[in-house]
C-alpha cells in the first residue's frame, strides 16, 4: 500500500536520515562487512529515488528500504565467491533487532585512521542516507572524486583493520572529540554557505543539527555532546537575520533580534545548564555559552562583554587557538577599547596573517583610532583573502564607506 | 589481525636523541625495553636498525637492470630506525600499542597481507 501524494525531495531526505543508519548498522552486524552493508544500503536508497517519485512512498518506508537493501546484499554475497559457502546460514532472515547500533556506526565512520575527507563523505552515506551524488553537491566536488574517496576508505576500513566498536573511557573521549569536529565542520559549511545553496541542494546545517541531536539521545552522559548541539541551535536561532533582504551579510551588531528565533534559544540554553551540571566543561560547551551570551543580550551595546571574556580565558584554557584569542580580542575591544584590541592582536598576528577575519577586524579596529591608511591596507588584505561573496561585499562597503569629518 | 610498526624519525628526531645525556640514554633503553618486555606475547620478529649511512639500494631500471647505490630509498628526511611485527586484534589495539611506545619519533602500523 502507498500513500497517493508524490513526496517532495525534502520529505526523501528526512526518511532516508531516519533510516539508512539503522539500515546500514543492522547490515553491519548481520553480515560482519562494512562496504557490504552500506554499498547495499545506498543501493536501496537510489532505487526509492527511482520508485517513489513516481509510485509514492510506501506506508512502511523503513522497511521497504530495510528489505531492499537487504535482497541487494545477498545478491552481492551470491556473487562474491568467498561468501557463498556461508550463505546458506546468514540466507535466514534475523529477528528483528530492536537495538540501536548507530552509534558504532558513527564512531566507525569518523575513524581517526581515516582522512577528514572520507569521514565526512562515510558519515554522510552510511549515517544521514546522503547519495554519492548528494556529497558531492554539497561540497562542490566531482561525483566521480567522491565515489573514489569512499572506496578507499571503505577498503582502507577492511585492509587496516578498523574495527565496529564503541571503546569505553578514555579512549571513547578521544575518539567522540573526532566525531563532534566532523559535526560541527559540517555544520559550518553548511551554516557559511547559505548563499552558494544551490535548489536540491541539501542542508548540511540541518544533517549537523540532527547527527549532534542523534548522538546526544545515543550519550546522553556527554556533555560536550549537549554543548555542540547547542551551540548550533544558536546558531541556527540567529540564522535568518545574518542576511539582510538582498542577500548582504548582516554583522552581530546589526541584526534584528527580534527575528531570532526565542524558541531554539531557550533550547538551547536548558542544553548548556543540563550540560553544566555534569561538571565536565569543555571546548563545545563554552563556546556554546559564549553564543548564549549574545542571543541572550537584548541589545548589541547591553551584551555582557565580561562574561564573554571570563568564558573565553576558560576556553583559552582548554584550547589555546589564535582565532579564540581573535574572537576574545573583539570582547576586549568592547570593554577595554581599541587600542587595548590592537595590542592584544600583536601576538597572533604572525599566525592569523592568512586569515581574512584577523584583517577585517584589525581593520575595524584600526580606522577607529584614527589609523586609516593602515585600516585601508587591512581592509583590502581581508578581501584579497576571501571568495565568500557576502563578506566580499560587506569588506568593500567599509572600504568606500564616507570618511567620518574633521 | 597482524601488523608491522615502522619506527621512524625525523633528522630532528635524531638530533633530540643525540642530545640525551648518558643517564638520559641508559633511561630511555631501559623504557624501551620495558616496552618489549611488556608487551612479549604481542609482539613478533623485529630489529633495530644500523643508522642511514649503512644503507645501500638496489634499484631496478625500467630495462630490468639492478642499479647499486649508496644511500636510503626515502630521499625525504624520514629514517626507519627499526621495525616490529603486532599480532593484535584489531587497529584500534595496534594503536594503542604504538601511542604507548616510548621511543618518540614516529610508528608507521602497516596491515601485513594475510592469507584468507
Amino acid at each position: 500500500m502507498r500513500t497517493a501524494a508524490v513526496p517532495a525531495e525534502s520529505a526523501l531526505a528526512e526518511v532516508f536520515r531516519e533510516e539508512a543508519g539503522r539500515i546500514t548498522a543492522a547490515l553491519i552486524r548481520r553480515f560482519g562487512d562494512f562496504d557490504l552493508a552500506e554499498e547495499s544500503t545506498q543501493d536501496a536508497l537510489v532505487a526509492a529515488l527511482e520508485s517513489w517519485p513516481r509510485d509514492g512512498v510506501p506506508t512502511h518506508p523503513g522497511a521497504w528500504l530495510q528489505t531492499v537493501a537487504s535482497r541487494r546484499a545477498l545478491n552481492r554475497l551470491e556473487r562474491d565467491e568467498r561468501y557463498r559457502r556461508k550463505l546458506a546460514e546468514l540466507a535466514v532472515e534475523p529477528p528483528p533487532d530492536e537495538e540501536d547500533d548507530r552509534l558504532r556506526l558513527i564512531l566507525t565512520c569518523c575513524h581517526p585512521a581515516l582522512s577528514r575527507e572520507a569521514q565526512v563523505g562515510l558519515t554522510l552515506r552510511a549515517v544521514c542516507g546522503f547519495t554519492t551524488a548528494e556529497v558531492a553537491r554539497a561540497f562542490l566536488a566531482p561525483e566521480t572524486t567522491v565515489a573514489q574517496r569512499l572506496v578507499r576508505a571503505k577498503r582502507k576500513i577492511a585492509s587496516a583493520g578498523i574495527p565496529y566498536r564503541v571503546p569505553s573511557g578514555s579512549e571513547l573521549d578521544e575518539r567522540l572529540s573526532e566525531v563532534l569536529a566532523v559535526l560541527y565542520l559540517l555544520f559550518n559549511e553548511g551554516h557559511l554557505s547559505t548563499l552558494g545553496t544551490a535548489p536540491f541542494q541539501r542542508d548540511l546545517a540541518e544533517d549537523a543539527a540532527w547527527l549532534a541531536a542523534l548522538l546526544s539521545r545515543l550519550l546522553p552522559d556527554d556533555p560536550e555532546v549537549l554543548g555542540l548541539l547547542a551551540l548550533m541551535k544558536l546558531h541556527i536561532a540567529r540564522g535568518e537575520s545574518r542576511f539582510s533582504e538582498s542577500g548582504e551579510m548582516v554583522l552581530l551588531a546589526n541584526q534584528d533580534r527580534a527575528r531570532w528565533d526565542r524558541v531554539h534559544i531557550a533550547d538551547a540554553i536548558a542544553l548548556i545548564e543540563h550540560a553544566g551540571q555534569m561538571r565536565r566543561p569543555g571546548p563545545y560547551q563554552l563556546e556554546a555559552a559564549i553564543a548564549a551570551c549574545h542571543a541572550e543580550a537584548p541589545t548589541f551595546e547591553a551584551t555582557d562583554w565580561h562574561q564573554i571574556v571570563v568564558l573565553y580565558d576558560m576556553l583559552i584554557a582548554l584550547a589555546p587557538t589564535p582565532v579564540v584569542r581573535l574572537n576574545r580580542a573583539i570582547a576586549v575591544w568592547k570593554i577595554e577599547g581599541a587600542e587595548a584590541a590592537l595590542h592584544e592582536l600583536e601576538e597572533i598576528a604572525p599566525v592569523l596573517d592568512g586569515y581574512h577575519l584577523f584583517h577585517a577586524a584589525r581593520g575595524e579596529l584600526l580606522n577607529e583610532v584614527g589609523r586609516r591608511q593602515e585600516a585601508r591596507a587591512a581592509q583590502l588584505r581581508a578581501l584579497d583573502l576571501t571568495d565568500n561573496p557576502a563578506e566580499r561585499s560587506l569588506l568593500q562597503q567599509r572600504l568606500f564607506r564616507p570618511e567620518p569629518a574633521g | 589481525m597482524k601488523y608491522v610498526f615502522l619506527f621512524c624519525g625525523t633528522a630532528a628526531d635524531q638530533a633530540a636523541f643525540d642530545a640525551l645525556t648518558p643517564e638520559e640514554l641508559r633511561q630511555r633503553y631501559a623504557q624501551v625495553g620495558r616496552w618489549f618486555a611488556e608487551n612479549h606475547a604481542r609482539l613478533g620478529h623485529g630489529n633495530q636498525l644500523q643508522g642511514p649511512e649503512s644503507a645501500t639500494t638496489v634499484r631496478f631500471q625500467p630495462d630490468g637492470k639492478p642499479m647499486v647505490k649508496d644511500g636510503l630509498f626515502l630521499e625525504g628526511k624520514e629514517i626507519i630506525g627499526g621495525y616490529t611485527e603486532v599480532n593484535v586484534a584489531n587497529l584500534d589495539e595496534a594503536l594503542a600499542l604504538a601511542k604507548s611506545w616510548p621511543g618518540r619519533g614516529t610508528v608507521e602500523i602497516r596491515p601485513v597481507i594475510q592469507q584468507r
